[in-house]
């Protein structure tokens, strides 16, 4: 902990952040840019994040598809959703990176009732930090995206931490880095605006009249942009949500618990009031069952080390 | 490649047919990117599926596989038929005024020449220029007359209508249109087209000639030699471009001279046909310099035991009666004519066509040594793998050795990369357990044998007893000894040519480049196209300065590439024949008044005046690239549509002559090709960007991203055989059958042949019944064994099958 | 060439989109490696410059090695990723380059000599004078009982053509232009790269 207090933070989940010491230059918002028009789906961004986080994803079997592993799961924290979109004559594959979107409002972090299992560093990046992490799974509900995955071995939640520990000394996250294509771009969320700009002036000129950059409103912009093709239609990839903004449910829970502190609550009264207000009375569907089973995607086949 | 990955940068136009850069090559693809991000250029792509690459494209036009030259030629005849060509380009550098023989002829099919009975053109001559009584080719400047090679060639493309491009390739009429349209914008010298290809092309009984069309038409574009252009073959292994250089072909020696046929008894036999003379008045046919290059060659293999007196060893080097290729090799082990085989890192027993007869040949060999860093199939091809590879050990009687390997991080030396240039790399660990370096095992091998040899005596000792061996350590020569060896040496005191009392190089020194090698055995250079890369200097090839000055991504002090560090070649075309630039956008090497200067070294005498009139293509002896080839391709000086041999329908401009007539089909193979009454349905097959030929699939997270074999096909085969995506399938052709998950997509249509509709399917080639991902039939079970009629590239890319559905392998799950 | 620690911080910088190190919302690289939430990983790695082992890009990559700490450990490579100064990939890499790793550190690395005997359905493992000694022999005796010194016209030949030999198309030039001297000098014809398949 004390180390995690030296780092510039933002937020933190369930508690509260002193200011930051004085004397310490502002730190500025990073970004990284997605380039969909760029984009091979290669999935270079995929072995460079496996690699570097050294996540022991399980090889599974082949549906059919390019999507492989078929969705996130605790040890991969990104991957490839492909969709062929069909128009008149004309075909696109069109290839969405997945992962977490890195919110500058970020729903997981206001849904989190463990004290520092996820905060935000001022330059915007969203982490989870595993130690404090109690696998609530309300991170999941809090998120816009579909994001966190729940380790059935761990009991944790993991996500894409945009390489942090990369980051912090100077280095582009995995992805990309290695990007071929530089699909994956890596600076100050000012220069990726920037850049974007030109990128779309690019594809207008070869025909893509609605292209443009998503970066929504809806969760106070997001530290992971997309420039999209077809910026009128985000839900064409794979459905990326036209506007996503933070369940009101979190909001209201937070409007709760405010005046509250955490630590007087008995973990245990917490958590079921938590369950409550987020998912109703306390009774598991079958659908609930289907949906965690899903949430934690192949990892029912063992043995993730996350 | 004739230009190089960085320079794809600066093209205007980039075409990719025959190969599919964002999957196969994606950090070279990356220049395609950066050529249309930054040099606002367009991606084209041709390709019988909607690929990662078309994923990304300017405009995508789908292509029956195996139709390539179809589509070429029809591209052609519109570039001449449209006044589309680059007229002053053509004149000078091309021998499009050259005058061809009255006896050429092409008719129903064949060339002038062709011998039924020996299914081969047996008599070449009318391939060939009018000379005069200098032995000069004949010109008609002017183009007017019809024997001129350019007028010809017109002739032979007018078949292909953009009508029977759409019959024979399927490619619509008006994407065609588009896709000429698009090239045709490079036909001057302000802009500038690529083509980036792989197997894509070279996988043809016509395999050769797809490429040569597409040179063809860079030449009539004008776009050999300049900054953006080029004919790229993106090669797949990391240094099967240095091996290839080095001369491990059954019929090459290092840099690109050819091993003696047996109908050459003597060196000068040998040398009568290499050495060319020039048939153009003052060209310079730089293979006049051959004997330079052979006779050190032979020093540095033979040390003094090549001497004038024995023509440099000549009789130490094997004379072939014909190419021992992978298939023909296949195909004596089948027949029982092979007793031994090394493996050296190459997975035979999947990378040959026609898996069955592939094994069937190791079953037959003695012995058999694998040198490898990885389990391969053809290590384990006599172990029972169920249904996947299903022997009985009990019965296979060869002797199987399995020696393994360091990989590139254990060890040091150099790759060639596509784009020739010379790397060098630091070696990090050890490698595991016992492995040796290839080096070191065939050191041993050498010196064992050689010992064997001197004490024992046996057949013809001489070669193996006075190849040159002097390492420090001889069962362990270092990586710089080996470099230093194939750069070359003055072996005596070299004096200076201009100044003869004066020595140029001392004896024991590194020659500087190719350009001081002799042919009276003072000098040595293992692989003359490499000489400079270790010079007194140093070691070019750990040059690490990535600088470039001229911004057209040259990096000239960025390793080394072959020859002579040049990055473009035939760069001297990149200006006219005044010396000056085409224009400022792709201006490279100009003439400043005294001497060729640019951002590349010359490919040219650097102080040779533009009107000494000495052509840019200096390895011909015309001095001019041809559009039409005299002898120098099996199968025609003009490419010519043929189907591939497994064909889909007759031959639409000769039903006579269907399938390349000279392509070499073996004896055993006679009935092995099927036929679309039985094998309605094209498919190719193909690399996925998640996989690495045979090897990935020993890595975990590459298993992880393509973890299982699959089938791609479109919606309306899917709908009509009953299948869904996920669905276990069943393919089958002549040679075979394999099981595979379908990947139902729209990425594949029917593409409509003579009008009616025809599915193609994909099968990627990676899976096997060795390695993490899920076990697998190879997918050469279903691969016919034949090849292009130049270079014997197995049909890989088109070919016959039959789908349906079916249940899964024993030993794997219903379902996902 | 290993690289030090401080050419590193310099060259990976590069990596990033034109952001300056001290932009990126931590302090800087010497206080951020203290302050991380993980650790840096590579920072007490041996850099060594390579080239990807795969397709013919000849993407420049940088190989991480260390020890376990015990003592006599043998190094391993830890980490693979792209060279920032290599102008080709200037340090990207494609799916299977940036997960090479699991090439360098496979389990299906071949570690000792095996030999499969006649009709057996297992390998066993042997020495290497024992291979060596034994692959020698039988390829003498194979050359010595089928070399063609001359063919039926009379002309000196010297070929030996019921044993080939294929070779590797990732093997350095070095290994290439030592294994060419080592086979043509014995008369093989069938000598073949990946180059035609």
């Amino acid at each position: 902990m004390s180390v995690l207090q030296a780092l510039d933070l933002r937020r933190r989940s369930a508690s509260s952040v002193p200011p930051p010491a004085a004397g310490k230059p502002a730190a500025v918002a990073v970004a990284k840019l997605i380039d969909v028009s760029k984009c091979i789906g290669c999935k270079a961004c995929q072995t460079a994040c496996l690699e570097w986080n050294q996540l022991d994803q399980p090889i599974g079997y082949t549906d059919g598809t390019y999507n492989n592993p078929t969705d996130l799961t605790p040890a991969s924290w990104t991957v490839m959703r492909f969709t062929e979109y069909e128009h008149d004559d004309d075909l696109e594959w069109l290839i969405r990176k997945d992962g977490c979107m890195h919110c500058d409002d970020p729903g997981c972090l206001k849904a989190c009732p463990a004290p520092g299992a996820i905060v935000q560093y001022t330059n915007g990046i969203v982490d989870f930090i595993s130690d404090n992490c109690i696998g609530c799974g309300y991170c999941v509900k809090g998120c816009p995206f579909n994001i966190p995955r729940i380790s059935q071995t761990t009991s944790k939640a993991y996500k894409c931490t945009l390489c942090s520990d990369r980051v912090v000394v100077g280095q582009a996250p995995a992805c990309a880095k290695a990007c071929p294509t530089q699909a994956i771009y890596f600076g100050t969320k000012e220069e990726m605006i920037a850049h974007a700009g030109k990128r779309i002036v690019d594809l207008k000129s070869r025909g893509y009249q609605n292209a443009g950059l998503y970066n929504p409103d809806g969760v106070g912009g997001t530290h992971v942009m997309y420039v999209l093709q077809h910026r009128d239609k985000p839900s064409l990839y794979a459905g990326l949500p036209d506007n996503p903004h933070i369940s009101p449910l979190v909001g209201i829970w937070k409007g709760v618990m405010k005046p509250l502190s955490l630590a007087a609550i008995a973990f245990a009264g917490a958590f079921g009031f938590l369950h409550y207000v987020t998912k109703g009375p306390n009774t598991v569907t079958e659908h609930d069952e289907e949906k965690a089973a899903e949430l934690s995607g192949t990892d029912r086949a063992g043995s993730d080390r996350a | 490649m004739t230009n190089s990955w960085n320079d794809i940068k600066n093209a205007d136009v980039v075409l990719i047919m025959g190969g599919n850069a964002a999957e196969a090559h994606p950090c070279g693809f990356k220049w395609v990117t950066e050529a249309k991000a930054n040099n606002g250029a367009k991606l084209i792509v041709v390709d019988p599926r909607f690929t990662r690459s078309a994923a990304v494209s300017d405009l995508y036009a789908p292509i029956r596989p195996g139709t390539d030259i179809a589509f070429l030629s029809g591209l052609m005849r519109y570039l001449l038929g449209n006044g589309k060509i680059h007229q002053q380009y053509v004149n000078a550098y091309t021998n499009a005024s050259y005058i061809v023989k009255e006896g050429f002829k092409f008719e129903d099919g064949l060339f002038t020449g062709y011998d039924e009975a020996r299914k081969n053109y047996v008599d070449r001559s009318a391939w060939e220029y009018e000379f005069d009584e200098q032995g000069m080719a004949k010109v008609d400047e002017t183009l007017q007359n019809p024997r001129c090679a350019i007028n010809l060639l017109k002739a032979h493309v007018e078949r292909y209508t953009p009508e029977m491009v759409e019959r024979i390739c399927g490619t619509p009429k008006d994407k065609f249109l588009k896709v000429c349209e698009l090239i045709a914008t490079t036909a001057n010298g302000e802009r500038s087209m690529t083509s980036l290809y792989a197997l894509g092309w070279t996988q043809h009984t016509t395999g050769a000639q797809n490429i040569r069309s597409m040179a063809m038409i860079q030449l009539l574009l004008g776009n050999m030699g300049i900054p953006g252009g080029g004919v790229n073959a993106l090669r797949g292994h990391s240094n099967v471009q240095g091996i290839t250089d080095f001369g491990l072909l059954t019929t090459s020696t290092p840099g690109y001279l050819v091993l003696p046929t047996e109908r050459e008894a003597t060196y000068a036999d040998y040398m009568k046909s290499r050495a060319f003379k020039p048939i153009r008045p003052g060209q310079t046919s730089f293979w006049q310099n051959y004997g330079k290059f052979f006779v050190s060659q032979q020093k540095s293999l033979f040390g003094n035991a090549a001497t004038k007196e024995n023509d440099w060893a000549y009789d130490y080097l094997p004379k072939f009666d014909t190419a021992y290729d992978v298939m023909k090799m296949v195909d004596m082990m089948a027949g029982g004519q092979m007793n031994g085989l090394f493996c050296q890192g190459l997975n035979v027993m999947m990378a040959a066509p026609n898996k069955a007869k592939v094994h069937a040949g190791l079953a037959k060999l003695k012995w058999l040594v694998i040198m490898d860093p990885l389990e391969t199939e053809t290590g384990r091809f006599w172990e029972n793998h169920g249904e996947f590879n299903n022997v009985d050990p009990k019965a296979i009687q060869t002797e199987v050795f399995q020696l393994p390997t360091t990989a590139y991080a254990e060890d040091e030396g150099t790759f060639t990369n596509s784009s020739r240039v010379i790397q060098w790399h630091w070696k990090s660990v050890e490698g595991p357990g016992e492995s040796r370096s290839d080096i070191q095992i065939v050191a041993e091998l050498h010196t064992r044998l050689r010992a064997l040899y001197s004490k024992d005596g046996g057949a013809f000792p001489d070669a193996i007893l006075n190849t040159t061996w002097d390492y420090a350590k001889p069962a362990h020569p270092e990586p710089v000894e080996l470099l230093k060896e194939i750069n070359g040496y003055a072996l005596e005191d070299l004096p200076d040519p201009a100044d003869p009392t004066k020595v140029m190089l001392k004896a024991g020194q590194l020659l500087p480049g190719f350009a001081v090698m002799r042919d009276d055995g003072k000098t040595s250079g293992g692989c003359w196209i490499y000489t400079g890369v270790y010079t007194d200097a140093g070691n070019m090839s750990m040059r690490r300065d990535s600088s470039d000055p001229s911004g057209l991504g040259v990096h000239p002090n960025w390793g080394y590439a072959w020859p002579a560090n040049r990055r473009i070649l035939y760069n001297r075309a990149s200006a006219d024949p005044a010396g000056k630039a085409w224009s400022e956008r792709k201006k490279y090497i100009t003439w400043n008044g005294s001497r060729w200067v640019g951002a590349d070294v010359p490919d040219y005498a650097p102080t040779v005046a533009p009107d000494k009139s000495v052509g840019p293509f200096i390895m011909n002896p015309e001095g001019t690239a041809r559009l039409f080839a005299r002898t120098a391709m099996p199968d025609g000086p003009f490419p010519e549509h043929y189907e591939p041999m497994d064909a889909y329908i007759a031959n639409p401009l000769h039903p006579k002559v269907t399938t390349n007539p000279v392509a070499r089909v073996f004896a055993a193979d006679a009935k092995s090709f099927g036929t679309p009454d039985k094998f309605p349905i094209v498919a190719t097959s193909y690399r996925l960007a998640e996989h690495f030929h045979y090897w990935t699939k020993n890595v975990h997270d590459n298993s992880v991203l393509q973890p299982e074999m699959f089938v791609e096909m479109g919606e309306r085969l899917a709908k009509a055989k009953g299948i869904k995506n996920g669905d276990w399938v069943e393919v089958s052709s002549q040679r075979g059958m394999i099981k595979a998950k379908a990947s139902v997509s729209k990425r594949f249509r029917p593409i409509m042949v003579d009008g009616k509709p025809c599915d193609v399917i994909g099968l990627p080639i990676h899976y096997g019944f060795v390695g993490m991902t899920r076990k697998s039939y190879p997918l050469n079970t279903l691969t016919p064994a034949v090849g292009d009629a130049s270079t014997n590239t197995p049909e890989y890319k088109a070919f016959l099958v039959e789908v349906k559905k079916t249940t899964p392998p024993a030993s794997q799950p219903a379902t996902v | 060439m290993a690289v030090t620690r401080r050419q590193f911080m310099k060259v990976s910088a590069a990596g990033l989109a034109a952001s300056s190190v001290g932009a990126l919302g931590f302090i800087g690289a010497g206080e951020g490696l203290a302050a991380g939430v993980r650790p840096f990983r590579l920072e007490k790695a041996t850099e060594t410059r390579n080239t990807c082992p795969y397709c013919a890009v000849g993407c420049g990559v940088l190989v991480y090695s260390a020890t376990d700490g015990a003592k006599d450990a043998k190094a391993k490579v830890i980490h693979i990723e792209g060279d920032s100064d290599n102008p080709i990939n200037r340090g990207t890499l494609c799916p299977r380059g940036a997960a090479s790793l699991g090439f360098a550190n496979s389990p299906n690395r071949l570690q000792y000599p095996m030999h499969r005997k006649p009709g057996s359905d297992k390998f066993e493992r042997v020495s290497w004078d024992f291979a060596m000694e034994r692959i020698a022999k039988l390829a003498k005796e194979d050359r010595d009982k089928n070399f063609v010194a001359k063919n039926r016209d009379g002309v000196t030949v010297n070929r030996w053509v019921s044993t080939g030999f294929l070779a590797g198309s990732a093997c350095s030039n070095e290994a290439g232009y030592l294994t060419y001297k080592a086979i043509r000098s014995t008369g093989i014809l069938a000598l073949e790269n990946q180059a035609r398949i």
